[in-house]
This record gives C-alpha cells, structure tokens and sequence, in this order.
C-alpha cells in the first residue's frame, strides 16, 4: 500500500501508488544543492525532485512545517531552481518578445512575475524578472528546476544576441513566514523595509548575496541568492534563531496550494494561457494593447472575449482529499473540468484543490461534483487564495 | 494471545480466534508522513486477499492498503474518521483499520513474522 513518495515528478502524489512502491531513488544519477549534507544531518527525507536530490520533509513531518511557516518562519533550500542574468542592449525590450510582462516599465531593483509563452499563448514556463542595477542593461531570473534546461535554451535560441550567464555557483534560499523580515533583519540589517517584490545586493561576512523580498507561500518572506560556498553558514545561522526550521517541498507545496499559486507542470503548462490559468492581472496594459509576445492574438482574443475555461479553487465538503487529474462534472454528471493540484490543507484543516472547469462554471458558489474513485465529492467553486495572502506592503 | 504477521505491502494482521485486525505498519506511517484521511470498507463487505481494502491518504499522496487475507469485514475503526492521525500516532495499537472474519487461516500462516518483515524493511533503506 504505500504511496510514492516523488518519482511522481512532483513532491507529491501520482494517485493511488502501493505501499510499497515507496521509491528508493537511485540516487546516483541526482544532482545535489549546497546544502545537501545539511539536509541529512536535520534528519530530511530525501527524494528525487527535478533531477536533484531534495528534502521533501524533515522529521516534524510536512502539517508541522506548514504551520511552522504560517505562524513563525521557514526556511526553505530552492537552490535546485534556474538563477541567470540576461544582459546586453536591449535586453529588456528583447525579452518582452517571449513573456507578456512589461519589462521595459521594471524600475531597477523591481522584479515581476511573468511566464515564457509559445506560439499558441501556452506557458513554457513562469518565472520572476527582476531589472538589475547599473548602467549595462541586465535582468535577472528566476525559473523553474524542471525547465531551466530548456529555458535557457529557450532564450539562447531566442535571443542569441544577449549574454546569458547561468549563476550555478549560487544556492537559492528562501525565508517565508510573520518572523522572516525580523530574522534576516538580524543577519542583513535593512531588508525589514524592503518593499514586495523588490530586490537588493547585500553583503554577508564578504560574501555577496541578492535578496528579493517575494516567496511561494503568500507569507511575507524574502528569497535569498547565496554563493553556493557559503550556503551552509548562511543556512545554519538563520537556523540559529529559534523562531526558524527547515521546510522540505512537501510543506512547500500545501503552502503555494492554499496561497492559490501555480505549480508549472501541474496548474499550467503549454496547454494553458495565462487567461486561463487567471493570471492576466501579470500582463500590463501596455502589453495588451500592443501585443509582440508570442500567442499575443489568442491571449488578446481571451482578454476580449473571455476564456472558454478557468482556473478555480475548489472547496471539498467532505473529509477525502481530491488528487490532481480528478474529474470535475456538473450537477448533471457531465465532464466539465479536471484538478490540476488537490490535497489537505493543513492551515485549514480541511481538503482543497485548483483546477480547470468550463467558463459557465466558474462562479464562485457554483456546487460541482469531483470523481475520487469513482465516486462524486461535493465541491464548492471558491476564490483563491484560500489563506489569505500577508505580503509585506510596507 | 493474538500473532501477528506483516505483507511486503506494509500491512499487518493480527488474528485472535478467526477475527484479523488490520493495519498498516509503523515503517508504512513513518514513510507516508501526515495521515490526513483514511477510506474504510462497509461492514458487511467482503475482501479478497491482495484486493483494495481501504484507501489511505497523507498530505502528500493517496495509497491502497490491500487485505492481507480474504474475509468479511466485520468492524472498522470509525475513529479514523475524526482522527485520521491515530494511525501515525499508534498504527498497531489505536491506529488499526477494520476486522475481518477470516475463511482461510493459511493465509495468514504464509505471511511473513515480525523478524521476516524487519528483515525486509532492512533491505528497503
């Protein structure tokens, strides 16, 4: 009976997997992150995510570390995650042919959300951009460790004109919850005033980091680029505070469902826009109206339009956890949707799930049923983010 | 007194007289993290050896939990449903998941003893 715990791709689940497929990875073939050792030594469950070896846990168990990050901080190795630097003339305007985000308008130390598209308006990947100091024109990035190899690609390929400088000397942590700000104030005096997605250099006993204040929870927190040799010493002095514990992917991944935010892979992928996937508040106005990034007509053609499905929360009446790939059927029993990422949420206590349903569907209030083994689960349309977002408005 | 044997699936039986209680092991517990959720059979139900008995959910991922032995379930353990995490807490003991009236007590005498399945844990990590 036991359940898998990754080769799933994700930290989680593949539906249904035996007892005893419990994988023992083979470990040879993955990569590590600066803080692998350090991992171990916590007592992390380590499984294969993305090509890496990563914790999906530690021993205080996944519902500890979720609320552990809601209610103090957590501390959050991603350094399997894909940093560059895009730089050149024109960089900006040049990158904004393949993402639908105003990157020309980015103030220098500002950063924004936005995702590769295809042809089609379908998502390759998202990502963060942030517009970097200084007179030559440089932007950095952030993007997703199971795509980073082909986004790169992507943007050599694209944009072969540009220099593209992959930082993989670099670890990637992130510090999420109410006592991040205060806590990395202690070792980086000044962050505490930082504002929501801004970013900064900051030196640590001669290292140079870069820390961005945004995270994947929906609780204030900063992301913090660390030379990979000094990770650990970085790591272990946040650590020191007792306010802090390490969080694996498992808690990372509750934490991002019931924020309403976006697993690629999963909640969008090339088969969805950004319309769809309820993300057109991270296209600007000037984009809209002047297009110039792939899929720009059907996105624009959506915008207009209206989309002929959505990304929506879904709240469980009962007790049993909906899985992604769950159908989604109407009153009447017809197909209507899927879940795209499904499980509990340990900040509610109960189950929730995001997926796609039809546009006429999509109210919030609107009963829909999910099949989990072959039965119907009551389940309600809501809006996201399920918990409240506290990011640091100044 | 009651024996008790394991299945490579993880589950355990306990048989006093011709009644199995059923469950998973602590290793199972211990690898599938936070218990969230537990699927149990309808009294009255009756399962075949190797056959999907309950559905056991952590936060993570959903897992079968196969009957170790054929029969008709009997009793289940309606605590889970409040307290799904009784199974991490004590999956021998509080934790355990249905009864069921056995047909066929080989079947349990073919299962592995507890040195058998530590044993077999050994050789998972």
């Amino acid at each position: 009976m036991l359940a898998r715990q990754s080769p799933c791709g994700r930290v989680a689940p593949r539906p249904e997997c035996r007892l005893s497929d419990l994988a023992v990875a083979a470990k040879d073939t993955l990569a590590r992150t600066p803080l692998y050792e350090l991992h171990v030594e916590r007592g992390a469950r380590m499984v294969p995510f993305a090509g890496y070896s990563m914790p999906v846990q530690y021993k205080a168990g996944i519902i500890a570390e979720h609320l552990q990050t809601r209610e103090k901080a957590g501390l959050f190795d991603v350094s399997h995650m894909g940093q560059a630097v895009l730089a050149g003339p024109g960089a900006a305007r040049r990158l904004e042919t393949l993402v639908p985000a105003d990157i020309l308008a980015l103030a220098a130390g500002r950063q924004r959300y936005t995702q590769f598209l295809d042809d089609n308006g379908g998502i390759l990947d998202d990502l963060m951009v942030t517009r970097l100091p200084g007179a030559e024109e440089r932007l950095g990035l952030v993007v997703n460790a199971s795509n980073k190899e082909a986004d790169f690609a992507h943007l050599r390929n694209k944009l072969p004109e540009l220099q593209l400088e992959v930082l993989a000397d670099r670890a990637l942590l992130a510090v999420q919850g109410p006592n991040a700000a205060e806590m990395l104030a202690q070792l980086l005096p000044g962050v505490e005033t930082m504002a929501f997605m801004s970013w900064r250099k900051a030196d640590w006993h001669g290292s140079r980091l870069f820390v961005s204040r945004s995270g994947y929870t929906g609780e204030d927190g900063f992301e913090v680029s660390v030379p990979a040799a000094q990770a650990r010493a970085f790591a272990e002095r946040l650590l020191s505070d007792a306010r802090a514990a390490l969080v694996g992917l498992g808690a990372r991944d509750s934490l991002r469902l019931e924020a309403g935010l976006c697993l690629h892979g999963h909640d969008i992928d090339t088969s969805t826009t950004p319309i769809e996937a309820g993300l057109a508040w991270s296209i600007q106005k000037r984009r809209r109206q002047e297009g110039g990034f792939p899929g720009a007509e059907r996105i624009e053609r959506e915008l207009r339009a209206g989309p002929t499905r959505r990304r929506v929360g879904l709240e469980l009446a009962g007790k049993a956890p909906a899985r992604e790939s769950a159908d989604v059927s109407a009153q009447d029993g017809r197909k209507i949707g899927r879940v795209t990422s499904g499980g509990f949420a340990p900040s509610l206590g109960r189950p929730i799930a995001m997926g796609y349903v039809e546009s006429d569907f999509a109210a919030p209030g609107t009963e829909l049923n999910i099949l989990v083994r072959g039965a119907p689960l009551l389940a309600r349309v809501t809006r996201m983010p399920f918990v409240p977002h506290r990011y640091f408005r100044g | 007194m009651s024996a008790i044997r394991y299945t490579k699936d993880h589950e355990y039986v306990r048989l006093d007289g011709d009644v199995a209680t059923i469950g998973i092991t602590d290793h199972a517990q211990e690898q599938l993290g936070d218990i969230v959720f537990v699927e149990l059979p309808q009294v009255g139900k009756s399962v075949e050896q190797g056959g999907e008995a309950a559905v056991v959910e952590s936060v993570k991922a959903a897992s079968e939990v196969y009957a170790p032995v054929s029969g008709e379930v009997i009793e289940v353990n309606a605590a889970l449903e409040g307290e799904p995490a009784k199974v991490n807490a004590d999956p021998l003991g509080d934790g355990w998941f249905m009864k069921l009236k056995v047909r066929d007590k080989s079947q349990f005498d073919a299962l592995m003893d507890e040195a058998a399945y530590n044993e077999f844990v050994a050789t998972l990590s």
